[in-house]
């Protein structure tokens, strides 16, 4: 028996006119766990993390942090109370430079100006982002605009981080930086929620995987029993090619 | 941040010894305008500037600091000291009040709003016989015989000089105000809700209530800008206050000096304030409109020549020298459409 | 009340038209021409000295009016606004505002602020009774030949390559111009159209509404205004929202009395913007 999760997220239903993003999706997060959230494109897991994080309203279900029900806050609460999350799509602040991106998370926790400096620099220094602590948003790379997307939800020192496709258009190089800050973080107790396609990126660093095809959550499990799951094979591969490979 | 905070005291400095040797009232009339006018364009910066909530409604804040200094004191005697501080809350008020339905207007369509809510305000009070509708307010004079004591209390005198001195004071108390802000917790928040909303809210920041904050400031400074002003003019109308053409001379000489920069609204009043005055003297008399018709041309003809404003010439400088921040603007212009 | 309904959506059709010429600009471009209806004032300008000096009624004006002002707009892209477009985001709109500024005080320097009216019209003065209803054959000229041009401008916008050209390029300005849409040129077009709109209502109006230098400043206004609550680039928003603030002014005018007529204009401005905060037909 684990200890009480974190994040229980319970059976979230999100809605657009009659089109269902996500039915009835339950799954925790444990403290200082790697949870990874995958699925084929359209499986609603970007839905989901608007509404874990407020963005949007969910339909119905619940989420709990730390036994509270944080379901209708807005983001921002949401944030303030340990949980940040980064885009898909970037949303670099553009006329600011990296170091002012970075700040304006760190603000989160501190009026001073010093302070947040002081905990920018540390965040521009394992993510590898201090040599273009200068540069302004709008002049970054697409790597670098990732990287300082997860820097500045990292500033606001939230218990559990939510990234959101942050190896998506990365070399191989980069992927690896990437896997390599998250398994630090996780050194550091925190826990994470990552939405991520690259397989061979994801399975090795995590301690749970979840699933998702058509809004509906169709597995659950450790990373090897998940690969060897029926239906998220089915899921991936389409049922067809899945019934040549069985016969085979 | 300490440069900018040298170059501040820099400027006020030499505004504070000019009228040592300007004898010149034109020329004086033209600083004591032009400093209003900065201070109108550094409380809109806030909002505009740093907040990306595109206001064509200010003159509403302007004239409602105006009409309640001057008001107060023409009904009620009541010093405009005290109805400058009381119009600055009632428009911080009212900027409250109108805004939060606002907020969440996206670009054009608050930008309309709040046009409309000045034209709103410019009705009633078209109509309000309170305050003496279309025919407008013009604030009793002092005798000649009033004492110093008395000209500080009813903020009224003879001289162009003391003027420039209260015009020159405001302006540098919002300034060292804006310098604050913007590189305090609330400066950097500002600047990220502009640049985006979503990335703003995910990392903490509330929206709506920094919005807010923003236009209390905004509202508040733009208040006391217009009690000023109408103690030194001594005659005000809903048609001059609350038109659009003074919500739009903010937003131009601000946008031309250098939008989102301190420097930026006292740069742009530094060349339209005098300009416009200059025609408006050597042509405005015969009523023609040939004045606002030369002030109009060379509008066009700075924002053509310089779309970056004013203050990006320096920057381009600067950035072509230090090379620091990437200096590619070529990507920028890009993806920037 | 039946007659004061009749005059609001007679003045509306012109609302409409004026307000159209501006979405599209505005929704092609994001840029609000603030010297819109200072292009209208030219029009009406052009059409009171065609009458005075020569002659030539009103309605003969019409075409000249749209090409003289579609010329204008599509100068005023070329000098001016393709040199602000991609500068900060205000300059173009400040550019259109000095612009603005320029036309009225040009129009005063040249004509004087006296207010002007062409009162022996082929139309003017003659009127219609319906029952107790009394229309007036210029406003009903106007609102007609409004219709008929924003019948036209639909049709060009949905059935011709240039019409599709100009939607393709206000949905997204980079892509049209990866498809091998000229932007460059729509956006000239789309400029003349705008002028050319207003050069119509100009014609239209002169007929039976007073002609002045400041005059442009409420039609800006007033078409901001609608195109917003319209939604920016519908052009069935343009078309209703004129509607609706003709409407307004007039049904408020004859309740409230006619100072107030326009701030009722903005004050329904900001209630439907409340419920519908992209505007009746925005997206």
């Amino acid at each position: 028996m684990k200890l009480k999760p974190l994040l229980e997220i319970k059976n979230i239903t999100m809605k657009f006119g009659s089109l269902i993003a996500n039915e009835d999706v339950s799954f925790n997060i444990h403290e200082n766990e790697i949870v990874s959230l995958i699925g084929p494109n359209g499986a609603g897991k970007t839905t989901l993390f608007n509404c874990i994080t407020g963005f949007y309203k969910p339909f119905s279900g619940k989420t709990i942090y730390l036994g509270k029900d944080i379901t209708n806050l807005p983001p921002h609460r949401i944030c303030k109370l340990g949980i940040t999350r980064t885009f898909q799509i970037v949303k670099t602040l553009n006329e600011m430079t990296v170091k002012e991106n970075v700040m304006t998370g760190a603000f989160l926790t501190t009026r001073n100006r010093k302070e947040a400096e002081e905990s920018a620099e540390e965040i521009l220094n394992i993510t590898g982002l201090y040599k273009k602590k200068d540069v302004l948003g709008a002049n970054l790379t697409i790597a670098d605009r990732k990287r300082v997307e997860i820097a500045r939800a990292l500033a606001t020192k939230p218990r559990i981080l939510m990234l959101d496709e942050c190896m998506a258009g990365l070399n191989q190089t980069e992927i690896k930086e990437v896997m390599n800050l998250i398994l630090q973080l996780k050194d550091q107790g925190l826990s994470l929620l990552i939405v991520e396609h690259i397989m061979e990126a994801i399975m090795p660093i995590s301690d749970n995987v979840v699933v998702l095809n058509a809004g509906r959550k169709i597995a659950e499990g450790k990373p090897e029993d998940v690969v060897n799951n029926e239906e998220v094979i089915k899921a991936y591969l389409g049922v067809k090619y899945h019934a040549k490979s069985k016969k085979s | 941040m300490v440069k900018n905070k040298k170059a501040i005291i820099i400027l006020i400095a030499i505004m504070a010894i000019l009228p040592i040797f300007i004898k010149s009232k034109v020329v004086l009339n033209a600083i004591v305008l032009l400093l209003i006018f900065a201070t109108l364009g550094e409380a809109w910066n806030i909002i505009t500037g740093f907040a990306g909530q595109t206001s064509f409604g200010h003159a509403a804040y302007f004239g409602i600091g105006a009409y309640t200094s001057a008001v107060l004191y023409f009904h009620y005697e009541i010093s405009p000291l005290i109805g400058m501080v009381l119009g600055a809350i009632i428009a911080a008020i009212i900027g409250v009040v109108t805004s939060y339905p606002t907020f969440r207007l996206k670009g054009h369509y608050f930008a309309i709003a709040t046009l409309a809510i000045a034209e709103v305000i410019k009705q009633l009070f078209i109509s309000w016989r309170y305050v003496e509708g279309a025919t407008g307010i013009s604030i009793p004079i002092l005798p000649r015989s009033a004492t110093f004591m008395e000209r500080i209390i009813y903020l009224q005198f003879n001289e162009k000089v003391p003027w420039v001195y209260i015009s020159l004071f405001l302006f540098a108390v919002v300034v060292f105000i804006c310098d604050y802000l913007e590189n305090s917790k609330m400066g950097y928040y500002l600047k990220a809700i502009r640049e985006s909303h979503e990335a703003a809210e995910s990392i903490g920041i509330n929206t709506t209530n920094y919005k807010l904050y923003a236009m209390i400031v905004s509202s508040a400074i733009s208040a006391l800008a217009g009690s000023i002003y109408a103690q030194y003019i001594l005659y005000i109308d809903p048609f001059m206050m609350f038109s659009l053409e003074v919500s739009m001379k903010i937003v131009l000489l601000t946008v031309l000096g250098g939008i989102g920069n301190i420097f930026g609204p006292i740069i742009g009043a530094a060349i339209f304030i005098p300009l416009s005055e200059f025609t408006r003297m050597k042509l405005g008399g015969s009523g023609t409109g040939i004045d606002l018709m030369i002030y109009g041309a060379l509008i066009v003809l700075i924002s053509v020549f310089q779309p970056k404003g004013i203050i990006g010439i320096v920057e381009s400088i600067r950035n072509r020298s230090t090379k620091k921040k990437g200096g590619e603007g070529e990507v920028e212009a890009l993806t920037r459409n | 009340m039946g007659q004061i309904i009749v005059n609001g959506i007679l003045m509306g059709f012109i609302y409409s038209l004026v307000a159209i010429g501006l979405t599209l600009t505005w929704g092609t471009m994001g840029i609000p021409n603030f010297a819109h209806g200072d292009f209208l004032m030219l029009s009406m300008y052009l059409a009171f000295w065609a009458f005075e000096l020569i002659g030539i009624d009103p309605l003969l004006m019409l075409p000249i009016c749209i090409l003289a002002i579609f010329i204008l707009g599509v100068l005023t892209y070329k000098g001016i606004i393709s040199r602000v477009i991609d500068g900060a985001s205000l300059t173009a709109l400040l550019a259109t505002f000095g612009l603005g500024m320029f036309l009225k005080n040009l129009a005063q320097f040249l004509w004087t602020p006296n207010y002007r009216y062409i009162n022996d019209a082929l139309v003017s003065g003659k009127i219609i009774k319906l029952g107790n209803i009394v229309l007036g054959v210029p406003q009903i000229v106007a609102a007609v030949g409004s219709i008929l041009l924003v019948v036209v401008i639909v049709y060009f916008m949905e059935n011709t390559r240039t019409g599709k050209a100009i939607q393709a390029t206000a949905l997204n300005r980079n892509t049209a111009l990866l498809m091998g849409i000229n932007t460059s040129k729509i956006f000239a077009i789309t400029f003349g159209i705008t002028g050319a709109c207003v050069g119509a209502a100009g014609a239209l109006m002169s007929s039976f509404f007073p002609i002045y230098p400041t005059l442009g400043s409420l039609f800006s206004t007033l078409s901001l205004v609608i195109v917003a609550l319209g939604g920016l680039g519908s052009i069935k928003g343009a078309l209703y929202g004129g509607l609706i603030i003709g409407l307004t002014e007039a049904i408020g005018g004859y309740f409230l009395g006619t100072q107030f007529k326009y701030l009722l204009v903005f004050l329904i401005y900001l209630i439907v913007i409340q419920v519908r905060p992209k505007g009746l037909f925005g997206w």
